[in-house]
């Protein structure tokens, strides 16, 4: 089922939580709505499964008005943070709890629940544990019965509420790659929450970045990351690193360096603001067309990465550049050394579209 | 605190336990204390009922005065005691899991029977119902008997015990948020279902603290009770009302004899208060280490 969300705001109290949005999920997508807190995503999601109603705006499901519809007609399967099973059921009851309280016309028997539960239960891994309550279960675990006791009703749209926030690092991973799996599997149209850019960017068919009650962005992980629409999105999808400088007729100068910027071939002489990736710094001991003498000021090693601090020789200011742990050893940079740092991709923005 | 786990040893090396002696000493004071003020009444209770043996005892609890005193007792907790059930659930439900202007002024309201003098909460009644009272001269005309009378009794109970069960679940149910119920809802669960299916389950023992104290209290209450009643005997008194007038008449035993049903009421009460405390405690720990 598709999901249409038209011009939709709400406001807490003084609070604007969503700030005229309008956003389409096409049927069978996986989509993430990634923004920090306080954005207006979880509010979003909210309003999409009737939990909050929206102060205006419209909700289409499969080009329907669903706006006024109930949460019970809505057939949302929606899975929360801190999974909000029933604690005094075992994971059978509170799989089984959608099927059991449907209207007596539409409850399928007991015989059928039984094995609709069974089957859910060998889908998410927990089949010896269908006697447990949920205080006996690990948080993966947890998470895991919620989102089978969300999919026993077959919803046709499945909402997540940062699903994996809860859980630690390891585990984290191993639930988002099943997840990542089982909607290959399933196809259901499925919305989830999440701060987590990576968790995002892994996960999801598309994603919608949203900051302070609207979408900065939306398009597939590949478009959102390589081709960041406003700094907002570039400064919260990665490490970066800000310049600051003038742009004019297609070329910025920032840094004591030219680089070409086409996209602002309009601007005369304008403040801008250019953004690097980390690991979009090319560090050499040569001086070479567009790179800017810095100073090593730190190094680190995280995983298969190497941070190197760099102090420019031009300001007072330091970036952070990121090389793959081999290009680093065959470097052997050094704490105190001058070196030349190349941005090889840079995204300017004029000024006044400040975060 | 020093926990359970810690030996001698480790006691000792804590900063702040006390010296044995201090300790000891405190101890002593808080259990003087409760022998003083609570065991002794209570024993001096039953042995002045049973000062003249259980015949006696029992022919006291015969008394046809002493029965319609029970009788009205009960009848006035049987119907005190469910409406406080219903008003307290759906006021603390209310209050837990909506947000809605005027909350905190409604959660004053409830408190304010726990501030009021029973006296004043009884005399509230009479000048509304009373004869001089504002619907007094409508109600005589209609032939409505309310102060002096059996619906007066009721209406002064509900109000003194409106806030056991109330002030009993909304912490409860506020520690316990409202995901499940959304859960519920989501999975196509109306409200009844939702109601009766997760939320109840979730505040039973809560549920059953408040009414045993609710009724505890309904059953005990003198002072509101005591203005509207008018103590006419054999019809409008309660066991507490019952109690002062045989003692106000010397008849002692049978004051205390009386006395001890309300005083077995109350180790009845603590009972039960104390499991339901234990089971609401174990709910209130599951759904913190759930968080």
């Amino acid at each position: 089922m598709s999901i249409e969300i038209e011009a939709v705001s709400k406001s807490f109290g003084t609070f604007a939580a969503l700030k005229d949005v309008s956003l389409k999920v096409p049927s069978g997508e996986l989509v993430a709505l990634l923004g920090p807190s306080g954005s207006g995503k979880t509010s979003l999601l909210r309003i999409i499964a009737g939990l909050e109603s929206p102060d205006s705006g419209r909700i289409l499901f499969d080009g329907e008005e669903a706006t006024k519809r109930q949460v019970q007609e809505r057939q949302v399967g929606f899975v929360f943070q801190h999974y909000a099973l029933f604690r005094h059921m075992t994971v059978f009851e509170n799989i089984a709890f959608g099927l059991t309280v449907k209207p007596k016309k539409s409850r399928p028997g007991k015989q059928e629940i039984r094995d609709k539960v069974h089957n859910l239960l060998k889908l998410i891994q927990l089949e010896n544990l269908a006697d447990r309550y949920p205080a006996q279960l690990s948080g993966g675990q947890r998470q895991r019965v919620a989102l089978a006791r969300a999919l026993a009703v077959e919803p046709q749209v499945l909402l997540l509420d940062e699903p994996f926030g809860a859980l630690d690092a390891k585990v984290r991973l191993e639930l988002r790659r099943w997840l990542r799996r089982l909607h290959d599997e399933i196809h259901v149209t499925s919305v989830f929450v999440t701060h987590d850019q990576e968790e995002a960017l892994e996960v999801a068919d598309r994603i919608v970045v949203m900051n302070q009650g609207r979408i900065e962005q939306e398009g597939t992980p590949s478009e959102v990351y390589d081709r960041p629409a406003t700094p907002f999105v570039y400064d919260f999808l990665g490490s970066v690193n800000l310049f600051h400088g003038r742009v004019h007729e297609g070329t910025a100068q920032m840094a004591g360096i030219n680089l070409s910027s086409p996209e602002n071939a309009s601007a005369n002489d304008a403040p801008a603001i250019g953004y690097v990736r980390s690991h979009d710094i090319a560090i050499g001991r040569e001086s070479a067309d567009g790179a800017i003498r810095a100073e090593v000021r730190y190094l680190l090693s995280v995983g298969p990465l190497v941070r190197v601090d760099l102090a420019l020789s031009c300001s007072d200011r330091t970036i952070e550049a990121e090389l793959p742990r081999d290009e680093a050893d065959r470097l052997q940079l050094q704490v105190g050394e001058q070196v030349y740092a190349r941005p090889r991709k840079m995204r300017v923005f004029v000024e006044d579209y400040q975060i | 605190m020093v926990g359970k786990g810690l030996n001698k040893k480790e006691r000792k090396g804590a900063t702040v336990t006390e010296p044995a002696w201090v300790r000891s000493l405190l101890i002593a004071i808080a259990l003087a204390f409760l022998a003083l003020f609570l065991l002794l009444p209570l024993a001096a209770v039953f042995s002045q009922a049973l000062e003249k043996g259980w015949e006696a005892y029992l022919a006291a609890l015969k008394e046809p005065d002493t029965i319609s005193a029970i009788r009205l007792t009960l009848i006035t907790a049987a119907v005190c005691v469910p409406l406080n059930l219903f008003f307290g659930i759906v006021a603390a439900w209310a209050i837990a899991k909506f947000s809605f202007p005027g909350k905190s002024f409604l959660i004053t309201l409830i408190d304010l029977p726990f501030s009021v003098s029973p006296v004043v909460s009884g005399l509230i009644y009479v000048l509304i119902f009373g004869l001089q009272g504002w619907l007094g001269p409508w109600l005589q005309a209609h032939d409505i008997k309310i102060i002096f009378a059996v619906p007066g009794i009721i209406l002064a109970t509900i109000f003194v015990t409106f806030p056991f069960i109330a002030r009993e679940l909304i912490p409860l149910m506020e520690s316990q948020g409202r995901e499940e119920e959304e859960a519920a809802l989501t999975l196509g669960a109306n409200g009844l279902q939702t109601f009766f299916r997760v939320t109840f389950p979730n505040i039973k023992w809560g549920i059953l603290y408040g009414v045993i104290l609710c009724n505890a209290r309904a059953m005990g209450e003198f002072g509101a009770v005591s203005v509207v009643s008018g103590h006419v005997r054999g019809s409008t008194n309660t066991i507490p009302l019952q109690v002062e007038i045989l003692y106000n008449e010397y008849s002692y035993a049978a004051a205390f004899a009386v006395a001890s049903l309300l005083a077995l009421l109350a180790l009845v009460t603590l009972a039960v208060k104390t499991v339901a405390e234990w089971k609401m405690q174990q709910t209130i720990t599951a759904a913190e280490t759930e968080r």
